[in-house]
């Protein structure tokens, strides 16, 4: 199975005529993306293009009706696993609306996603218990969140709440991160901040950001896929997919 | 070393807790054997044994704070397996009656020989013997919260839908237990105990000897919960409560947690069961009733979730309060006392009575790390003002 798939894509993440229905709507119509190791890939499109629903096929949230959804280099068919089994090869997600746990403190927060041993038994008697206050604080220090370890993560303000959830990614260590709209509801500033933030995260992992600021997009200078109606529409550079006649049509309307 | 590690542990509140229970297990035993009656200090019998009941009660109440107040599951159905528990603790206590039962039949209880039963049924066997009792005690409620568990947990049951269902669990078994042929006795459940591994259940010295038990299986039921949740552990089954999908997202088998704290605080109540069972002399299928596991649920919220000493003494509160008003003429109003208690309490101390002491505990203390901050960055801007004067350009540059 392994040695068959080899061949077919060389990719870290293979989607390949993927469909899936809701209730009769196709939320994805025949979808196919590859992302290559090390990239760093922009997803746009209106409302409704599919991009939240592609996100939860690669994470295993929703099984597709068809296609393929191959991971690394098409070692791992990833509709046969679930949300747990992907997350420990290696996918992070980072959700459009940050979901922190907001009883525990920010540090905590960083502490239950930081790579290592995931087992009960490993929770109750070992490794976890001892993480040296230094990992977590790098990852504080990298998302500006120092000064506020001790904080509930509940209290934080918005926008530090989506940081954290980007410092949790950064904890997890994943070999590609999804990122689902990173700047919704944050300052210019901020805006930038993030951006140079997950461009510094891309020197060592691969990274796919969907994100509706083009501003934002164009910030991270990289290949952008715009999606509409569940599949795609157009790919390449931000000049060539914002200066794309269809793209203006479906952001503009009729 | 042992004991330092412990005490690292425990927060102000656990370690007042444990002083209190650990002069409660030693003083009431000693002074109900050792003063005389006329003593100011005397602890009568009659009110041993009703503390003893409380505290079977806490220990009930600590195991459904584990899996409520930590990690989200609000089992109704908990009564369940502190029933499970005390029929195994019964089951033994039957078998050692042997012929000085009614019918003096050496095997089989009364309810069986007057049932016209000619031998015993199989799962009556080895509760002989008190060590096979005892891990049936675990077992029994233990194994039945891992099968029910592992088929919720894996099909995704959360919410208001288990709770439903754990409610269905103990009702089922109540319809069950009540039935003559499924061999527990029926209507009537065990009693008419005499002795337990060899010393008469109603002699002073051995209800002494079960309360000490009782109350240190409290402590220790409070130790095994603290120490689980003051883990990495506890802060995922925390995490699990909070935000069940992100936690399955960073790659926790979300269904393994939660089956190993409902088994263990399962086995817990059981264990509250088995110490129940001697103390009040009878088990009977009424224990399996869905009103006596809401009633815990009430305990747990009145003392404060998620605090596990709130658990206890909510548990103890309560069933305080139930002992005062169903002894005197207020009797037919304590189901409205206990609803009301339960309003007020949601409204008005949403946190519990310890949860809310500890929340103004904290904030005296300024120890949590909100109000660090708070002062942290009142410093910060302090410094910031008195710097103006020389560096006031820059800053509003």
């Amino acid at each position: 199975m392994v040695d068959e798939k080899l061949h077919v894509t060389q990719a870290l993440l293979y989607l390949d005529g993927v469909s899936v229905s809701f209730d009769g709507y196709r939320a994805i119509r025949g979808l196919s993306i590859y992302i290559e190791p090390g990239e760093m890939r922009a997803i746009i499109g209106p409302n409704g293009a599919g991009k939240t629903t592609m996100m939860d096929i690669i994470t295993g949230k929703t099984r597709p009706d068809e296609g393929e959804v191959l991971f690394d280099a098409g070692k791992y068919d990833l509709t046969k696993l679930d949300e747990t089994a992907i997350a420990e090869l290696g996918i992070g997600r980072k959700f459009q609306k940050p979901t922190v746990f907001e009883s525990h403190t920010v540090a905590d927060n960083i502490l239950l996603a930081l790579k290592g041993p995931r087992t009960a038994a490993a929770s109750l008697f070992g490794w976890r218990n001892n993480v040296e206050r230094e990992k977590i604080d790098e990852v504080l220090t990298t998302t500006g969140l120092l000064d506020h370890r001790d904080r509930p993560a509940g209290v934080i303000s918005h926008g530090q709440k989506q940081w954290l959830e980007i410092g949790m990614l950064l904890a997890q260590d994943p070999a590609i991160m999804l990122v689902d709209e990173p700047v919704a509801g944050m300052t210019d500033a901020e805006t930038e901040q993030t951006a140079a933030l997950l461009k510094d995260i891309n020197k060592s992992h691969s990274v796919i950001v969907v994100e509706h600021d083009m501003a934002f997009v164009r910030a991270l200078d990289c290949k952008v896929t715009c999606l509409h109606e569940g599949s795609v529409l157009s790919e390449g550079s931000i000049d060539k997919v914002a200066g794309d006649e269809r793209v203006i049509e479906v952001y503009l309307g009729r | 070393m042992i004991t330092k590690y412990i005490v690292s542990r425990l927060d102000g509140m656990g370690l007042m807790f444990l002083a209190v229970m650990a002069v409660v297990a030693v003083f009431v035993p000693l002074s109900n054997l050792l003063l005389p009656p006329t003593s100011a200090f005397h602890v009568p019998t009659y009110l041993m044994a009703l503390i003893g009941k409380y505290l079977c009660y806490a220990i009930l109440a600590v195991s459904l704070d584990l899996v409520w107040g930590y990690c989200g599951i609000l089992s109704l159905g908990h009564g369940a397996f502190f029933a499970l528990g005390g029929y195994a603790m019964g089951m033994y206590l039957m078998r050692q009656i042997g012929t000085r039962g009614v019918y003096a039949n050496p095997i089989l209880p009364d309810f069986m020989v007057f049932l016209n039963w000619k031998e015993l049924p199989w799962f009556w066997y080895g509760f002989d013997m008190f060590p096979f009792a005892l891990l049936m005690v675990f077992l029994a409620p233990g194994l039945l919260a891992f099968v029910f568990g592992w088929l919720a947990f894996r099909s995704r049951v959360t919410g208001v839908y288990l709770s439903i269902i754990t409610q269905a669990l103990t009702y089922a078994l109540l319809l069950a237990f009540f039935r003559n042929d499924m061999g527990f006795g029926g209507n009537n459940g065990l009693t008419d105990f005499k002795d337990i591994l060899g010393f008469n259940v109603q002699a002073q010295g051995t209800r002494a000897t079960l309360f000490f038990l009782t109350a240190l299986s409290l402590i220790l039921a409070y130790l095994l919960s603290r120490w689980m949740v003051t883990t990495s552990f506890g802060k995922i089954i925390v995490a699990i409560r909070d935000a069940e999908s992100r936690t399955r997202f960073l790659g926790f088998r979300v269904e393994h947690f939660k089956l190993l704290v409902f088994t263990v605080s399962a086995a817990m109540a059981g264990l509250a069961g088995a110490l129940y069972v001697p103390q009040v002399g009878i088990i009977n299928p009424s224990e399996f009733s869905p009103a006596n596991s809401i009633e815990a649920v009430i305990w747990v919220a009145v003392g404060g979730r998620g605090t596990l000493v709130g658990a206890a003494v909510g548990a103890i509160l309560v069933n305080f309060l139930k002992t005062v008003f169903t002894s005197g003429f207020l009797a037919p109003y304590w189901l409205f006392l206990l609803g009301a208690i339960f309003v007020i309490v949601t409204l008005a101390v949403p946190k519990g009575i310890i949860g809310t002491l500890n929340g103004y505990y904290e904030r005296w203390r300024g120890e949590d790390g909100e109000a660090r901050w708070h002062r942290k960055s009142a410093d910060d801007t302090t410094a910031a003002t008195s710097n103006e004067t020389g560096a006031g350009a820059k800053i509003h540059g």
